[in-house]
């Protein structure tokens, strides 16, 4: 049961992976090795929040100081600042536009499935790489290109897309409606496109390897529960993604070709135009078929890293375990019949509307068993607070908040008033944005050794996380005030109404909280990279984890493993996992008190008498049987 | 040179930083105090915040909102708006009870079973009962919810009276305009090709119900007698939103939509509930349009019924404004356009004399 054994040395490591040497170009740009492409979605994914980040401070500032002078982002935005020193009204559009696509897409979608589906489904099933490693490569190249083009929308004349993340038409199809429906919802359109395939292509990759790479004894009911997420994650984006690739190619169909998909009797910019019988209405069934689905791709990882974390961190198995894979099922699969709770008020018949409410609210049970067996696997656990583990709680935190606001959206009834007010903002921002992101921040500070061979500064780690947990729920929190007064969403602002005249010093509060919050992300970038280059040498096996990648050496290299792949004999949830009564006779209390709380994945029953249940005692046999077995009955050994 | 200076300074903070945290890591070295993974002290300090976060937090959070809670709820002035606030108050003691309740056991659970010397956790993989209370319970709370939210749904989307009055509202960039159908209570067609700067709705002049249709610069309501909303859009999405009476529906170009609901309260009234005497209730664009999506604003006088007839019998028919468009009106229909637009005064004495 030495857990240290299983590790092996680095040196070795290297001298049992001889194969040749690669050129810089194929090791670290076109690699076809999961864990590099991990890093490089890891790395475009912080850039783009940082820039999304960025947008968002932008326009909190013409929300909390709407008489601010923005003269001093000329030299950024140059013409986007009038002359009067005021942002652009539609400027303003195209920033929150951007954020959203940014932060939904880019960030949390690429940066997070890409980074954490890439290197850890492989390591944590125990496969050498993914089933396709050019695929896989293909996949990142493609988010590349995309993200170039959705980078260059922001530098012509007539501005990004600024219809908002949703992009309904006629906004989006007609370049007379707003500039930014022009060149710059082309970008968009060709940039999400290229995004889509990246995304499929991504996705077959995750779905084949989990079905068909996993080492010797890894059962679908001995996956962690990361791998449990990805997978369900990767097929329903496979499910959904295309949905909207049509969708915009109905789009694209109607802006350039004349087609009439949406547009039906419009009278714009002094002319009617020839378009009939089409109906925006579709466009909104289209994309939320994909838009609903799309809220649970963000989250479920994020809900399959946490649920690792917090596990391995309380020291203690994770509460309902096949309860959470049955839960993530059941989201997984209403989340694709309750789109059109996006769309009470669309025009959509009130009787559809009651269906979806039905389906919206089932959703809630779910997602409230995963947050009652987050919470007992807290309770009576040994909580080893590493940064990781604080914004796993925070997480938790997060998504009841968000997600307790969810049922007053589902309700049709209630959103008649709420829909499109600052309560959908703050209700999403908490539940799928703040939750998704700190799910993202705690994969980073946990895997990070694993990752790059070095930790992270912890105390950095610390500050990082409260400041960002205080200040989202600063931010955040008092939104729902704005939103329940029915302030409305993408407002320039509030002034023309007495309605919403109110609440002009708690959206100053809200935007002092939010660049607190954004500035405070700094100290993460910091302790990133720094620790990429100076951060100390990580252990093997640095928090005493049972995932089959701690086995791996400390960098690993190719093909993850050296030698053979290691078996698996149990789930890898073996946390302080109590002496039998049988030995417990026979052991002293020094003796119990000595030995590890943690089983790792590969370590055979056969090896743990004194924890073994009397039916992992019946195992042990079998274990013997397959290791035989394995020499018998595959030729090719 | 501001800028410069600026920058610079920025660039010396980061210095400054940078330099105190690697005398932090040294010192850290010195002490032999790992850095990179919590300690019994980071442990307890950090065990200790989340009761503080919660303590902290759960004060701020309930004071913030009894101090913002007037601003919060805006005065209601429908008959459906009441059943929805009530609905949502419903909803907000559920979830704000299981909001109080898993937060509390969240952060006192993190705080409580730390990681400290010669504590242990306790192996406790499942336990199905529990986990069948916990998927019954909410999920009979959420079908509650959903009758009482269904129930309250079918009514306000139900069939409008056939007594409600009828006002067309349209949304155009950047602003809303509206038709009433003037006293033979029939809207006229239209078509969105009759289109020009004057003729913003497009009203169809061989109809003879579009000649006594008035479109005045507000919205006047009836209070007490059910109105009904018919919706539209001539150019992109928009969605008509008035706070004030819990209404909200997208304006569609190319389709129709509608919505009612019984205003309760006047104007007058209102401004004596609010202390303010200029007090209107207002419309507003709730669906991403352009540019000018947060400048659509239109005002909705509630009159007592009586005042808002008499409103009513006061407006000039659009046609009566725009002569020039009697040249469209058919000519078998010129004389029924004059006297109903209400431009031919003989002739409208002539027909309530012969009829």
């Amino acid at each position: 049961m030495d857990t240290a054994n299983a590790h092996v040395a680095e040196a070795h490591a290297t001298e049992a992976h001889e194969h040749h040497e690669q050129s810089f170009i194929r090791k670290y740009i076109f690699s076809e090795d999961h864990k590099v492409i991990a890093k490089q979605f890891l790395i475009t994914g912080i850039i783009w929040a940082f820039i999304g980040g960025m947008l968002s401070v932008f326009f909190r500032l013409q929300l909390g100081f709407p008489n601010m002078s923005m003269e001093w982002l000329r030299p950024l935005l140059g013409g986007w600042i009038t002359p009067t020193g005021q942002l652009d009204t539609e400027f303003y559009l195209a920033m929150v536009t951007m954020h959203g696509t940014i932060m939904v897409f880019f960030v949390l979608t690429a940066g997070l499935s890409g980074t954490f589906s890439n290197f850890l489904i492989p390591l944590q099933i125990g496969a050498r790489d993914m089933a396709s490693g050019f695929m896989n490569m293909l996949s990142y190249w493609f988010f590349f290109v995309s993200s170039v083009i959705m980078f260059i929308s922001f530098f012509i004349s007539t501005g990004p897309a600024s219809g908002g993340w949703v992009i309904y038409p006629p906004l989006s199809a007609l370049p007379q409606a707003m500039s930014g429906s022009g060149l710059g919802m082309t970008l968009w359109l060709v940039s999400m496109a290229l995004f889509i395939v990246s995304t499929l292509l991504g996705g077959i990759n995750y779905i084949t390897t989990v079905i068909n790479m996993r080492t010797d004894g890894m059962s679908f009911s001995r996956l962690p529960l990361t791998v449990w997420a990805f997978f369900l994650t990767a097929i329903i984006g496979l499910l959904s993604f295309p949905v909207l690739l049509s969708a915009a190619l109905l789009l694209i169909l109607d802006r350039s070709f004349g087609t009439s998909f949406y547009l039906s009797e419009i009278y714009i910019g002094g002319e009617a135009l020839p378009n009939l019988g089409g109906s925006p209405i579709l466009f909104q069934h289209l994309f939320w078929f994909l838009g609903h689905p799309e809220v649970y791709i963000v989250l479920l990882p994020s809900l399959g890293i946490t649920s690792e974390i917090i596990s391995t961190n309380s020291r203690k198995p994770i509460f309902g375990y096949k309860a959470m894979i049955g839960s993530m099922m059941a989201i997984g699969f209403l989340s694709f019949i309750v789109w059109a709770h996006h769309m009470f008020v669309s025009g959509m018949n009130p009787f559809l509307g009651s269906i979806f409410m039905l389906l919206t609210l089932i959703i809630a049970v779910p997602s409230a068993v995963k947050v009652f067996n987050y919470i007992t696997t807290l309770w009576k656990g040994n909580i080893v607070f590493t940064p990781a583990m604080l914004f796993s709680i925070g997480l938790v935190s997060f998504f009841i908040s968000g997600g307790l606001t969810g049922i007053f959206l589902g309700n049709s009834a209630l959103d008649i008033q709420l829909h499109d007010t600052y309560f959908v903002v703050a209700h999403f921002h908490l539940v799928m944005g703040s939750a998704a992101f700190f799910g993202m921040l705690a994969g980073v500070y946990h895997w990070f050794p694993k990752m790059f061979g070095r930790m992270m500064d912890a105390r950095l780690g610390y500050v990082h996380f409260w400041l960002s947990f205080i200040g989202i729920y600063l931010v955040f929190f008092p939104m729902h005030y704005i939103g329940i007064a029915g302030f409305p969403r993408r407002y320039y602002s509030f002034t023309n109404f007495d309605a919403f005249s109110t609440f002009a010093d708690l959206n100053t509060f809200i935007t002092v909280a939010a660049i607190i919050t954004f500035f405070a992300q700094f100290i993460f970038l910091f302790n990133f990279f720094y620790s990429i280059f100076r951060g100390k040498k990580a252990p093997a096996n640095p928090w005493n984890s049972n995932t089959l990648e701690w086995t791996t050496p400390i960098n690993p290299g190719h093909g993850n493993w050296p030698g053979e792949i290691p078996k698996v004999y149990r789930w890898p949830y073996d946390y302080s996992k109590p002496v039998n009564k049988e030995y417990a006779a026979k052991m002293t209390q020094e003796e119990i008190d000595k030995m590890p709380d943690f089983i790792p994945q590969n370590v055979p029953y056969s090896e743990t008498l004194e924890t073994n249940l009397p039916e992992e005692n019946e195992k042990i046999k079998l274990e013997v049987k397959e290791d035989d077995d394995t020499i018998v009955v595959d030729p090719e050994k | 040179m501001n800028q410069l200076l600026i920058g610079l300074g920025v660039v010396l903070l980061f210095l400054i930083l940078g330099l105190l945290y690697k005398i932090s890591v040294m010192i850290a070295v010195a002490k032999k105090k790992p850095v990179e993974r919590p300690d019994d002290k980071a442990n307890n300090i950090n065990g200790i915040l989340m009761l503080l976060f919660l303590i902290f937090f759960g004060g701020w959070a309930w004071i913030s909102a009894y101090n913002s809670f007037d601003d919060m709820n805006l005065p209601v002035a429908s008959d459906h708006g009441i059943t929805t606030d009530t609905l949502f108050w419903w909803t907000m003691g559920i979830t704000g009870l299981a909001f109080i309740v898993t937060q509390v056991l969240l952060f006192t659970f993190s705080f409580r079973y730390r990681s400290r010397p010669g504590h242990k956790a306790t192996f406790y993989p499942d336990n199905s009962r529990l986990e069948m209370i916990w998927t019954i319970v909410p999920a009979v709370v959420m079908a509650a919810l959903v009758f009482y939210g269904l129930h309250v749904w079918t009514n306000i989307t139900s069939e409008a009276p056939e007594d409600a009055e009828v006002v067309e509202v349209m949304g155009m960039q950047f602003a809303w305009r509206v038709r009433y159908p003037g006293a033979d209570g029939k809207l006229g067609k239209y078509d969105y090709r009759k289109i020009d700067a004057a003729n913003m709705f497009g009203m169809d002049m061989s109809d003879k119900n579009s000649y006594d249709d008035f479109t005045p610069r507000e919205i006047h309501l009836p209070k007490g007698k059910p109105v009904l909303f018919k919706i539209r859009a001539r150019d992109v999405l928009h969605s008509a939103y008035a706070p004030h009476f819990r209404m909200k529906m997208d304006a569609v170009p190319g389709m129709p939509t509608q919505f009612w609901f019984v205003p309760n309260k006047t104007t007058a009234e209102m401004r004596e509930e609010t202390g303010n005497p200029d007090f209107n209730y207002e419309m507003a664009c709730a669906e991403i349009c352009g540019s000018g999506h947060f400048t659509m604003r239109l005002v909705i006088v509630v009159d007592e019924p009586d005042e808002y007839e008499k409103w009513k019998k006061e407006q000039k028919s659009w046609l009566s404004k725009n002569p020039e468009y009697m040249s469209q009106v058919p000519e078998n229909l010129k004389e029924v356009a004059l006297i109903a637009s209400g431009q031919d005064t003989t002739g409208a004495r002539l027909s309530e004399a012969s009829f």
